[in-house]
């Protein structure tokens, strides 16, 4: 009975079969689960894709995704889900989620969240990702040729815990002026997201996994994640692995990150790093984020961020959107268009003229997803005419 | 009161309505504002603190000495009510001053010599602080440093170091309970001639230092589950909100940003949030925004001169502060500053106690240096503040003696005699 079957049974069912078939993470158990993973659905030869537009620059990068798509002729049809994120129920994203299920991968962009509403309404985004149990967020934050940054070299993988740590929106005021806020650690999560990094480390052939933490002060919470940390890559011999504190990485960082490979953290650090690592390499127009649970993806940009200033100006950075969507791509085991489609957005951002405006250029958004499709034509493929 | 020697009750009904969490906060209220109102009604002692609160050193402020028109301020806070403004007279101030360990001694030595040098008018009281335990089992610092930083309400802290399993608390933590220092200002210029891949850094941070993330209470819920508590309260945010726009005011900052993650943590920060809005409504010269914090590290790293005065809760303060601190060089060159209720204010360096090169005279004097600048500018001695910071900073752009983490291979007693030359040189 694999983990999708059993989800899709009724609520009673579930909970028994799950106590028969426990899931058991721990360095030895690990390794030997994930060896097969079956193909990706392809009806017709064609796989559908739940596209999420979302809020800012979300709706018209999600076309410009499909227009280079179509140019590409890439056997890719979107399932588009809009999501009215200023509605107080929670219908649209739950047929979004629905959405997601019936098709096992997304593209999204980002919803806002109004931070003024009271705590009833809860942000959409972190619903969609702990409905769906997408636990590992992925930034693979790299220094790119022809973007110019104070730092070079940098070749950083960030994986961070997506569902728990202090996004679990658990409060209360028990006495008027008073806020708790819950932090929640768990083992099984923990050692879930840290045998995610040391499996991609290995896959990716990286030699050294850093786990970031603040146990000095948290002994209880951080010190279960760098226990689970450190249980894992028992498991991983060949793999380097130590900790560092989440401040001292900050400013390591800043001064030289050349240093880090791979790191694993927590929610809230795992914010604080990934969008440190994005400014370093050249800022959110460029990092593509993914999102994997056990039975779903979402793809998204790194930092997740709306860009509701520059909505609809045409000056917004498609590189982060195509290149998750090339990750989409791969996901699906389509790694001729996605090779073809990385090589033409990688060629595009050297060329300096292009840059947009975040990049310190004054290029529009059009004149670059241009420019890549003229650099897919260029290399040989069929495609459809310019 | 309740008798103070009986031992806690853990009977009744009221013990039974309250759940995990809200006894967790009443322990960690009482923990925080010492055992001498153990109260066995739960609700009584939660109110109790919260009066206790509301004794806020006043914010009352005279004239304010205008700071250098070329230099950049490092610092110059909360001007003195007017009570105490019998010990700024024109004659000696004394200041209590907290060696510490390791290299603590030979910077504090280093820092002496130039304040001597500027004729800066500073008496020096050394002072011990190594945790003992009082009365009641409670583990605290010695009577005579809290009677001299009482007395004095200036301290001057050089690193500390804490022993991992020595029962005791961190003494950084000993001294912010006993002097209640709610506010951790980090102030972080670019030091002209210590390149760094950023220049035209000039921000400060302001960290709410007594609550938030580092409450320290954790619970195990079941095997394999723990959760931590973040606590957030009206009077301490209020509290860092209102120094974070006076020490905006008093130091010619334009603006004053929130940091914040409320869009997750809604009902927390956004209690902050709420209370620095209210603040920032009386300060209206004081422009105030609101950023998210993965917003403020996106655009710390690819342009810092966009940010000012930054006031944000205890983690998020603690991440980004020695993130900009990583901006301008690291903890070997950035001040540091503690103020705290009634008056008291500590400033300190917050590197380690570098046990490796304690008392090989290699040690980087900077950091303490500067804070003792923060501090002289925080008393209204803007001159001698000023003369010592530039003879500091002239020493480091000229390259001649540097200490070794500075890129040099001088000695600490020659990098300190190159500035007791320099600032002589400017009287």
């Amino acid at each position: 009975m694999t983990a999708r079957c059993v989800r899709s049974v009724s609520g009673s069912l579930q909970l028994l079969l799950r106590n028969r078939w426990p899931k058991v993470y721990g360095a030895a158990t690990c390794s030997q689960k994930h060896t097969y993973t079956p193909p990706p659905a392809q009806y017709g030869g064609r796989h559908t894709v739940t596209l999420i537009p979302g809020d800012g620059i979300g709706p018209e990068l999600a076309n410009h995704v499909r227009e280079l798509f179509r140019f590409c002729c890439v056997p890719v049809d979107f399932e588009v889900v809009n999501v009215d994120s200023t509605m107080a129920s929670e219908d649209d994203i739950n047929n979004a989620i629905m959405a997601i299920r019936r098709n096992g991968v997304a593209l999204k962009g980002n919803l806002e969240t109004n931070h003024n509403l009271p705590p009833s309404y809860k942000s959409r985004n972190n619903l969609l990702r702990t409905t769906l149990d997408l636990y590992a967020n992925v930034m693979h934050c790299q220094s790119l040729p022809g973007v110019r940054t104070r730092h070079r070299n940098i070749d950083i993988m960030i994986i961070r815990e997506n569902t728990e740590g202090e996004y679990s929106s658990l409060e209360h005021e028990n006495v008027p002026g008073v806020v708790e806020c819950l932090k929640i650690i768990t083992r099984t999560k923990s050692l879930r997201i840290a045998d995610y990094a040391f499996r991609t480390a290995r896959e990716k052939g990286r030699t050294r996994v850093t786990a970031v933490h603040k146990a000095n002060i948290m002994k209880l919470g951080d010190g279960l994640f760098l226990e689970c940390c450190k249980e894992v890559a028992s498991g991983y011999p060949e793999i380097t692995f130590d900790s560092m504190i989440v401040d001292n990485t900050t400013m390591q960082l800043v001064s030289r990150p050349q240093q880090f490979d791979v790191m694993v953290m927590p929610n809230l650090y795992g914010n604080v790093v990934s969008n440190v690592c994005a400014g370093l390499v050249g800022g959110p127009g460029l990092v593509p984020g993914a999102n994997y649970g056990e039975d779903y993806a979402v793809f998204e940009t790194g930092t997740r961020n709306t860009g509701k200033s520059i909505a609809n100006t045409n000056t917004a950075n498609p590189t982060a959107m195509l290149l998750a969507s090339c990750l989409l791509l791969d996901h699906l085991k389509l790694h001729a268009y996605a090779n073809m489609i990385r090589r033409a957005i990688l060629s595009t951002v050297t060329e300096t003229r292009l840059h947009t405006a975040d990049l310190g250029g004054q290029g529009s958004t059009s004149e670059v997803v241009q420019s890549i499709m003229k650099a897919v034509e260029s290399t040989g493929p069929r495609t459809l005419s310019l | 009161m309740g008798s103070p020697a009986a031992e806690p009750q853990h009977g009744g009904e009221n013990r039974q309505k309250n759940h995990l969490v809200f006894g967790s906060c009443s322990r960690y209220l009482q923990l925080w504002h010492g055992d001498d109102q153990r109260q066995r009604n739960s609700d009584v002692r939660v109110v109790g603190v919260v009066q206790r609160n509301q004794m806020r050193s006043q914010f009352t402020v005279p004239t304010v000495e205008p700071a250098a028109q070329n230099q950049l301020t490092l610092g110059g806070a909360v001007r003195r009510p007017a009570l105490s403004s019998a010990s700024f007279s024109r004659g000696m101030q004394t200041v209590t001053l907290i060696p510490g360990d390791g290299i603590g001694p030979e910077i504090s030595t280093a820092v002496m010599k130039i304040f001597e040098a500027a004729k800066a008018p500073i008496r020096w009281e050394e002072r011990n602080v190594t945790a003992i335990k009082g009365p009641g089992g409670r583990w605290m610092i010695p009577p005579d440093a809290k009677e001299s930083m009482d007395r004095s309400k200036i301290g001057l802290k050089g690193p500390l170091k804490t022993p991992i399993a020595a029962g005791h608390p961190s003494m950084n933590l000993l001294l912010r309970k006993t002097f209640d220092l709610y506010a951790n200002v980090r102030p972080c210029v670019s030091i002209e001639g210590y390149k760094t891949p950023y220049t035209d850094v000039n921000l400060v941070t302001i960290r709410e230092n007594t609550e938030g993330e580092y409450s320290g209470i954790e619970h195990v819920i079941v095997d394999g589950v723990v959760q931590s508590i973040k606590l957030i309260t009206e009077n301490a945010s209020r509290r860092i909100a209102e120094y974070a726009f006076e020490y905006a005011r008093n130091n010619q900052r334009s603006s004053v940003t929130a940091v914040h993650k409320a869009n997750i943590m809604r009902m927390s920060d956004g209690l902050f949030l709420r209370k620095c809005r209210e603040v920032a409504e009386n300060y209206k010269d004081v422009k105030f925004t609101e950023m998210y914090l993965d917003t403020v590290c996106l655009n710390m790293v690819q342009d810092p001169t966009q940010f000012d005065v930054l006031v944000m809760p205890n983690l998020y303060g603690d991440i980004l502060s020695d993130l900009c601190a990583g901006l301008i060089g690291g903890l070997g060159v950035t001040p540091s500053g503690n103020i705290g209720a009634n008056g008291v204010a500590i400033f300190e360096s917050v590197h380690g106690t570098a046990p490796d090169i304690a008392g090989l005279d290699l040690a980087n004097p900077t950091a303490l240096l500067l804070s003792a600048v923060m501090m002289l500018r925080h008393m209204g001695l803007h001159d001698y503040g000023n003369k010592i910071q530039t003879a500091c900073f002239d020493t480091i752009r000229d390259k001649k003696v540097l200490t070794k983490d500075l890129g040099g291979n001088s000695k600490c007693s020659e990098f300190t005699a190159d500035i007791c030359r320099r600032v002589q040189d400017l009287d």
